[in-house]
Order: C-alpha cells, then structure tokens, then sequence
C-alpha cells in the first residue's frame, strides 16, 4: 500500500477572541474554528472539503500550510510533520503545496506584470535560476493553462476573470506542487467561465499528478472534481465518502439536508425531490452545543446527541452521527415530529 | 392588460472611458401573478435592466424606451410618481441586505419609516403590521428582535428582514436581484421556498434575477435568458431545460455540474463575456458560438416566436442546432 | 518536470510571437493626470517656480546677499520695482536686490519642503509598513512610540533645537524631518493593514516570500499611490511650517533667507509704504501651495479611480 501524501490527525484551530472594551488582561474567548478533523489524502487524489460558511473549511487549508497556528499533526509523506516545524524548516514544503485563492483579481498583486507574479514562487525557491530560465518556463507554464504566452508583460486588470484565475493557477504549479490546495476556486466565476477553470484543473492534475484539496460550498463542482468528499459542520467532520458514495447514499442527516437543499437544473427532478429543511440558525462557534454540534438543527436528534459527541465511524464511508441512515429514515423521522 | 410591459428598453452608461450598452432593446411583458426568471452571467444587463424598471439607474445611466406598470409609463416618469410606486406597488430585494439597511437604525425603524410615511398609519398599527410581516417570512420571536439592530441578525435573517420591508405594503409585483447568491445553500434553500409560500399567498408577480439556473427550475414559470444586454431566449420554464433552443442557453446547461447526475467533462463555452464598451453589433454570442455564421457577426434576427410560447434569437434554425 | 511534457515544438511556436506591452496601473494614472487640467496647470506652475527658484538669480544684478548701500537709506523711493534699474521686484529694507532673495528664498523653501516630504515618505513608509504588516505586539509598540512623539509639541521642539544649537539649515532640516513621518507613519500602516488581508498577500506568503521581500515587492507598490498623494500635500505644509518659524524669526540664518522669512520682513515693512517687499514672496508662496494642492488633488484622482 502506497503511503498517504497527507496525512491530518486531530488537527484543531482555536481562536482567541477579544471582544470590543475587553481589559487586557481579560481572559480571551475561545473559537474553534477547527476542532479535531482526521483524513489522509493519496498521492494524486482529491479530497473535496464542502459545508456551509463558517464552517471551517478555509481555515483547515490555511492551517495545514502553516498561515494559521494549528494543533494536532498534518504528517507529510517523509514522515515529517508539518505543523511542529518553525517557519524556516517549512520553506522546504512550501513548494511542494501550493495554493490557489478564492477571488482571481484579489488574489494578484494589481502593480505587477503576469509574469512577474508566476515566477515568484519559482525565484523564491531556486533563487539560482537565470532570467532567461525562468522566462521560459514562464511562458510554458502559461501556455499550459491557457494563456498565451506572449501576454506576459501585461497587467492582472487587463485580464477576464477567468484568465486571472488561470494566472493563479500558473502561480501555484510553477514550482511543480505534489498538493495543490484550492480555496474556493471557481466560486466567483460564471456559469460558463467555472467550467474552463474546472475542466482545466482536473486536466492538470491528470497530466502532472497531482493530489488536489479542493474546498467550496458549491456540492455540485465539489462532486464532480473529488475522488472524496468531506462534511464539515461547526469545525467537525460529519461525513467522509467517495464522491460517489457520498452523493448517492448520504448517511447524516447533515449531508442529506445539504444535498436536498442544492437546487437542480430541472424542473422535475426539482420538484420531486425531497427537500430537508434545516430550521434556524448555525450555533455561534463560540458557544457550540454540547454533544453533537449538528443535534440543535438535526431531524433525528435525541437525547444522546446531546450529552456525547459522535465519533467518525472506522471504515470507507465514515459517519460522525449516532443514528445514520439512508434518506428515506431521515425523511420518515422528519415527518413524525 | 399586463401587469408589467417593458418595450424596447435600453439602459446606457456615460463613463470616462467611453459609453457602456448595458441593456440593448428588451421587450418584455409580466401577467398578475407570474413568475419571471431573468438568467445571465455578469455584464449580461439583467440588474441593470431591474435598476431601470425601479428608476435606480446610477446618475450616469440614461434609459430609453418605455417601460408601462399598470397601464402608467413609470420609465423616466417623475420622481413623485415613480416614488409612489416603488412604495406602494414594487418592493424590491437585493443580494446583499446589509447594503440596502441602514446599520445605523433599528429594524424597527427602518421598517415603520415606510408605513407611516406611505400609508399615514398611526405607530402603534405600523408596528404591530411590522411585526405581522416579520412573522409571515418565519423569522422565529418577531416581536422580540424588531427592535435590534440590522448586524444582530445572520445573513439569512437579514435577508428576511429584506423581503418583509417589500412585502410591507403589498406590492403588485416583486422584484428580486440575486436575493440568494450571498447566502449558504440550505439559507438559499428557506429563502426560495419562503419567496414560493409568500408568492401565493399574496398572490403578486415576481422577477427573479439570478446567475443560478437551478434556482429558476425551481421557482419561476417563465425563463428569459439575456446575454450581452440581449434576450437569447424566453420560454415557459420546462421546455427550457428539456430542450434548449438557443446555443447559449444550451452552453450554460452543459457547463453546469449537476448533484443529481455522474459527471463527464463539463461542456465549456470558450472565451469570455463580452465587453459592453464596443458598440454591439449582430449577435453578442458570436464570438463563442460554436455554430457561429457570417451573418451573426453583422446582424441578428429579433427575437420570434418558434413554438407557441417559446421565443429565440438566433439567426441558425433549432433544427440546425446539432 | 512539468516542462518535458510539453510538446515543445507547438510550444516554440507560440513562445516566439511578439510579446505584448502591459499598461501598468501607472500608466493608466498617468493618462488620467494629464485629463486633469487643474493638475497639470498645477504641474506646469511648480516647474516654472523651480526653474525660477534654481536658476532666477543667474538673471539678477546682485547676489542676494549684496547691499546697495548707496540706495538703502531711501528704499521706499530709490528701491522701487524697475525694470530700469534691473531690481525687477525692488530692493529690500536693507537695500538688497529682491529679485534674487525671493529666487534664493523660494529654493529654501522648495529645497525644506522636498527634504521634508522625502524623509516622512521614506521613513513614514517603512515603519507604517513594517508595523502594520508585523502587527501583534510590535505594533502595539511601534505605534504607540509614534503617539508619545506626536503628544510632543513639535512647534515647541523645534524652536528650543534651533534656540540651543543655533539657527541653521541643517537644524532646520532635522527638526522638520523628526516630525513629518510620524503622520505619514499612520496612514501607511492603516493601509497596510487592509492591504494584509488581501488574497495576493496571502499568495505570497503561501509560496513561501520572506516578510521583508512582502513588505517591499507587494505592501510598499500598492501604498505608493496614497503616499504620492499624501506627500504632495505634505510639501506646502513643510513650507508652512518653515514660514512659521521663519516668521517668528527662527528659520534659516540672515543674510540666507526663505519665503516666510521675507514675508515676515515685508509684512513688517509695510507701514513705511515699501508694498512690494510683500507682495512679491507673498504671490510666489501662494503660487506654490495652489500649484502644490493643485497636483496632490489631481494625483489623488488620477491614483484613486474608486470614484469614476
């Protein structure tokens, strides 16, 4: 069996919160922005994070690549983990897990040319290479994404939305990644723009290899780019499955209420299916309710959610609730309150 | 007579670096009750042309054309008469609350302001209608939380403070921009069936503006799908999403990935938007059509009726559409 | 290897097309500046200012420190403007050519505020930057340094500095030069802070840049255009200040003067009816702050397109 690239135990983020007119010396509150997530991720798999905003997803990614001091390990494939490394021994990794942001203009420095911002990560790792070396592997790199070459003297504004994105990319790839951690990464794009973006990330990592981390709340682009796909709630997994298994045969009533909730581009399929609904609000992370985090929402909810949380059960689809079932319990549950 | 008669409306921006065609001759109208879907990506005019309809159009933005409420031309009309309608008849909503509430002011205020300024009702009754409204979009302990402020809300709440303000004097007819792009798709998911619950029981039209064609599939009776200030193609909701008359229509459907279906490689529509700087000219779509003719790039044909209740315009015939 | 798997020869193909020219956020301000027409009159007054500050006195008949003692007894009617006498703005109360103390004062004064405006924008810039971009405690600290130095009365530092170590231009310079970047400080750690949370910040830590290498490759650029403008609007102000102290008879050392100094002269002058030994440093003071706030204004339009 190969080794996992990636491999995150009980990592935890934890926030500490000081509210407007605090004394200094007050004690800070705590946010968990992350309690406690596990998984591994296979060389050349993608591990697709989805829940809904503030849930912790982004701060998971940043965690792992050391932007957000962290608890817990995230062991690299050496058998080194990342997290207990100073800043100057995680240099050596930085290049091996690259990143690729949310908002395609924002995410590039608006002063400097496209193809200043490409070589950046490969001058700051091989600070010996020649100008005419990285030029050249510049423009290969754009033109890999879909870019023409011949544009890299031109500025970030002078781009579509969709060709910054691919800009991003160029910026993550050049230095040849093992993991490529994507942050919502075709959320601000059109319909039509986010399927270029999407169809050129999963021909890149078809051709270079690569283990991808792709994080959105967008389950449909989730589904189609995962291998396998992970629920997060209130900084805690819910859910683990492939893709597949996930889609078809959800077993918490969280991932079921998300499913039922994305709406389908067919009208009779829209009408058919069997909505959840999630009543109120998500808890303040905060103040998280005992137990469960997901029982003050959660149809099947019972008097055990509350007083011990559920664990992730051990296997392929791994379930983080006392009582899972298919769809159609939820549904009957949901019914006979 | 219809509710809402649009006839060709044309929305044009004066800037320093040249003038922006937003919206290029919509004609469009909206019976008692419909549900209208106006689909398009960015830059397509579809807010633009909800702006010119409410007279919001930004100080730059000049409209032509005619744009009919109610038998009343309300497009350029005086700010006394559009302002009457926007209050009594229009309610509008729009994609982030927090933008169009006042952070300053307590819901309360903010909601009453319109009732006692509009309708001349005494406090207490405004109030008590406030909060009646509050109740009807679900938003649990109303008369506890009409006082807060707008930010002691989460953003689903929030956008049900919105609907309940345009709801508050019964409009005819409901205009909503985006109303669901900023929130979490289970809070999309409320939102949607609440617009759905509270459509019939008021029984007023409703045009939703949105990038999301599955939010249409679920709400609206009719689809028009704009691209390039242009209408592509308009239709009862079904049909459209059965069979696609239009190569941009079809495009976007193919590009979109679905939960409920396996996914192959996504279909994507090469290029990008078009730049409403140059003066349009023959088909928006053109440039990333793939059955693209000579003819397309000089003229487009206007939008005609193919099948009873289905428009198009397309200067290639559906059957050639392969 | 990324590059092996490219089909080099498609790729050489388009390797070789001409590559494309960018226009540069610059650029683009560029062109919106020259729009500007207030601005580039600004623009155009200071060059014309400066050009008569470095080189007017090359046209004079004296030096500016050349008393004509034959005429200084009756300067009120011997001193007057002519164009005869070659004393185009008259002679002063000591029988100085005008001409050539209001070129040699303006140079003073343009030369103070440039040196001002320099010192607040490289070390405002640098210790805005820096504290922003570390945040945290050092901070906390840095910025709290700059508020103990700004509850100082600087007006009241700068008059003991020059009182206990003479009146000089280099004194002048450092006092000046003390307090000009502590404003500029704030600003540019407020934007920087904004700037810190920005995705491309986050990109370039992400790929692994060094703080520093941040600070000066994507914080500083991005601060550059609310700097320009606020230095530009930090010049008249330096000359101000400088006219100030000039004015109560503190600034650069006699027979040198500034404007603020033959203001003060004039000003004091003109119940003996010599009118002009005002008005003359007078208009070229004015010209140069209206032509200063001219180009600051049209630097911040051109820099800050938020508002089109």
């Amino acid at each position: 069996m190969t080794r996992p690239l990636l491999k995150v135990e009980d990592l935890r983020v934890t926030f500490h919160i000081r509210r407007e007119g605090d004394m200094p010396w007050t004690k800070p509150r705590e946010l968990h922005a992350v309690g406690g997530v596990n998984f591994e991720l296979m060389p050349g798999e993608t591990l697709g994070i989805v829940g809904e905003s503030g849930c912790g997803k982004s701060t998971l990614a940043r965690a792992i690549i050391q932007m957000v001091p962290a608890s817990g390990k995230a062991v690299w494939e050496d058998g080194v983990d990342l997290l207990s490394l100073s800043p100057h021994q995680m240099l050596k990794y930085r290049s091996d897990i690259q990143m690729v942001f949310q908002d395609p203009l924002a995410s590039l420095n608006p002063r400097m040319t496209v193809g200043q911002i490409i070589s950046e990560p490969l001058v700051t790792h091989h600070p010996g290479l020649s100008k005419d070396e990285v030029k050249l592997r510049v423009k290969a790199m754009m033109d890999k994404v879909g870019l023409l070459p011949n544009q890299i003297n031109r500025y970030p504004h002078e781009f579509s939305g969709g060709q910054c994105q691919r800009i991003g990319i160029a910026r993550a790839l050049i230095v040849e990644p093992k993991l490529l951690i994507c942050d919502e990464p075709v959320s601000a794009l059109d319909v039509s723009i986010q399927a270029q973006v999407i169809n050129l990330l999963m021909k890149l990592q078809r051709e270079l290899g690569l283990a991808m981390i792709f994080i959105a709340h967008d389950l449909s682009v989730v589904k189609h780019i995962s291998d396998r796909v992970m629920v997060l709630y209130l900084g805690r997994t819910m859910e683990v499955a492939t893709s597949g298994d996930l889609y078809s045969s959800p077993q918490h009533p969280y991932t079921q209420a998300l499913l039922s909730a994305v709406p389908i581009p067919d009208p009779a399929a829209e009408r058919a299916k069997h909505m959840i609904p999630l009543e109120g609000d998500l808890p303040s992370p905060l103040r998280p309710p005992s137990g469960c985090v997901f029982r003050t929402r959660c149809p099947r909810a019972e008097a055990r959610c509350a007083a011990d949380a559920p664990r992730l059960n051990p296997g392929d689809h791994q379930v983080a609730c006392h009582f899972p079932g298919p769809l159609a319990e939820t549904v009957k549950a949901m019914e006979e309150v | 007579m219809a509710l809402l008669d649009i006839k060709d409306l044309k929305v044009r921006f004066q800037t320093n670096d040249g003038v922006v065609n937003a919206v290029n001759g919509i004609t469009l109208s909206l019976e008692r009750g419909g549900a209208l879907g106006i689909v398009g990506e960015s830059g397509s005019g579809k807010s633009q042309l909800a702006f010119a309809v409410m007279g919001l159009l930004a100080k730059n933005g000049r409209a032509t054309g005619s744009v009919t409420f109610d038998g009343q031309e309300i497009l350029n009309a005086a700010p006394s008469v559009i302002n009457r309608v926007r209050a009594n008849k229009i309610g509008m909503i729009f994609q982030d609350p927090m933008t169009s509430l006042n952070s300053y002011m307590r819901v309360s205020d903010q909601m009453m302001e319109v009732l006692l300024h509009h309708k001349g009702m005494s406090k207490a009754d405004a109030a008590k209608e406030c909060i009646r409204m509050l109740d009807a979009v679900k938003i649990p302990d109303a008369a506890g939380r009409f006082r807060l402020y707008p930010h002691e809300f989460s953003g689903g709440m929030r956008q049900r403070v919105m609907i309940a303000m345009a709801l508050l004097c019964k409009p005819d007819l409901l205009i909503a921009d985006e109303p669901t792009t900023a929130l979490d798709v289970t809070v999309q998911a409320q939102i949607m069936q609440l617009l759905g619950e509270l459509r019939r029981e008021f029984g007023m039209a409703t045009i939703l503006i949105t990038h999301d064609l599955g939010v249409v599939a679920g709400f609206c009776d009719e689809v028009m799908v704009m691209y390039g200030g242009q209408v592509m193609e308009k239709s009862p909701v079904d049909p459209v999403f059965a069979a696609p008359s239009h190569p941009y229509t079809r495009g976007l459907l193919h590009a979109l990935p679905r939960v409920d279906q396996e996914g192959e490689e996504l279909a994507s529509i090469p290029g990008a938007p078009p730049n409403m700087m140059r003066a349009p000219k023959g088909c928006p779509f053109a440039p990333r059509c793939e059955f693209e003719i000579e003819r397309c790039t000089v003229e487009l044909d206007p939008l005609t009726e193919f099948t009873p209740g289905r428009f198009r315009a397309c200067n290639r015939k559906v059957e050639e559409l392969a | 290897m990324v590059l092996s798997a490219i089909d080099m020869g498609a790729l050489a193909e388009r390797l070789a097309m001409d590559e494309v020219k960018g226009r540069s956020p610059w650029t683009d301000a560029r062109i919106r500046f020259m729009r500007n027409k207030a601005a580039v009159a600004g623009m155009f007054l200071l060059i014309i200012v400066s050009a008569f500050a470095f080189f007017g006195e090359m046209f004079a008949v004296s030096t500016y420190d050349y008393i004509d003692f034959s005429r200084s007894g009756d300067v009120l009617h011997l001193g007057r403007p002519s164009l005869a006498s070659g004393n185009y703005f008259g002679l002063d109360d000591q029988g100085r050519d005008l001409f050539a103390r209001t070129a040699q004062g303006t140079r003073i004064s343009i030369i103070v505020g440039l040196v001002g405006a320099s010192i607040s924008v490289i070390v405002g810039t640098l210790y805005g930057a820096v504290s922003g971009y570390v945040g945290g405690r050092t901070d906390q600290i840095m910025m709290r340094i700059v508020d103990i130095l700004l509850a100082i009365p600087f007006m009241f530092v700068i008059i003991l500095l020059l009182v206990m170590f003479g009146r000089s231009l280099s004194m002048l310079f450092l006092g000046i030069g003390l307090l000009s970047w502590l404003s500029m400080a704030r600003i540019v750690r407020g934007q920087t802070l904004t700037l810190k949370n920005r995705e491309f910040i986050q990109a370039a830590q992400a790929a692994g840049v060094r703080g520093f290498t941040i600070i000066l490759r994507h914080i500083v650029p991005n601060l550059l255009g609310i700097v320009a403008v606020y230095a530009t609007l930090l010049v008249p102000e330096m000359i101000l200040t400088e006219s100030f102290i000039s004015f109560l008879g503190l600034g650069v050392q006699a027979p040198l003067t500034s404007l603020g100094d033959l203001i003060s002269q004039g000003a004091k002058n003109m119940r003996y009816g010599t009118i002009w030994q005002l008005l003359f440093p007078l208009a070229f003071f004015m010209v140069t702050m209206f032509a200063f706030f001219f180009v600051g204004d049209g630097l911040r339009d051109a820099l800050d397109p938020k508002d089109r």
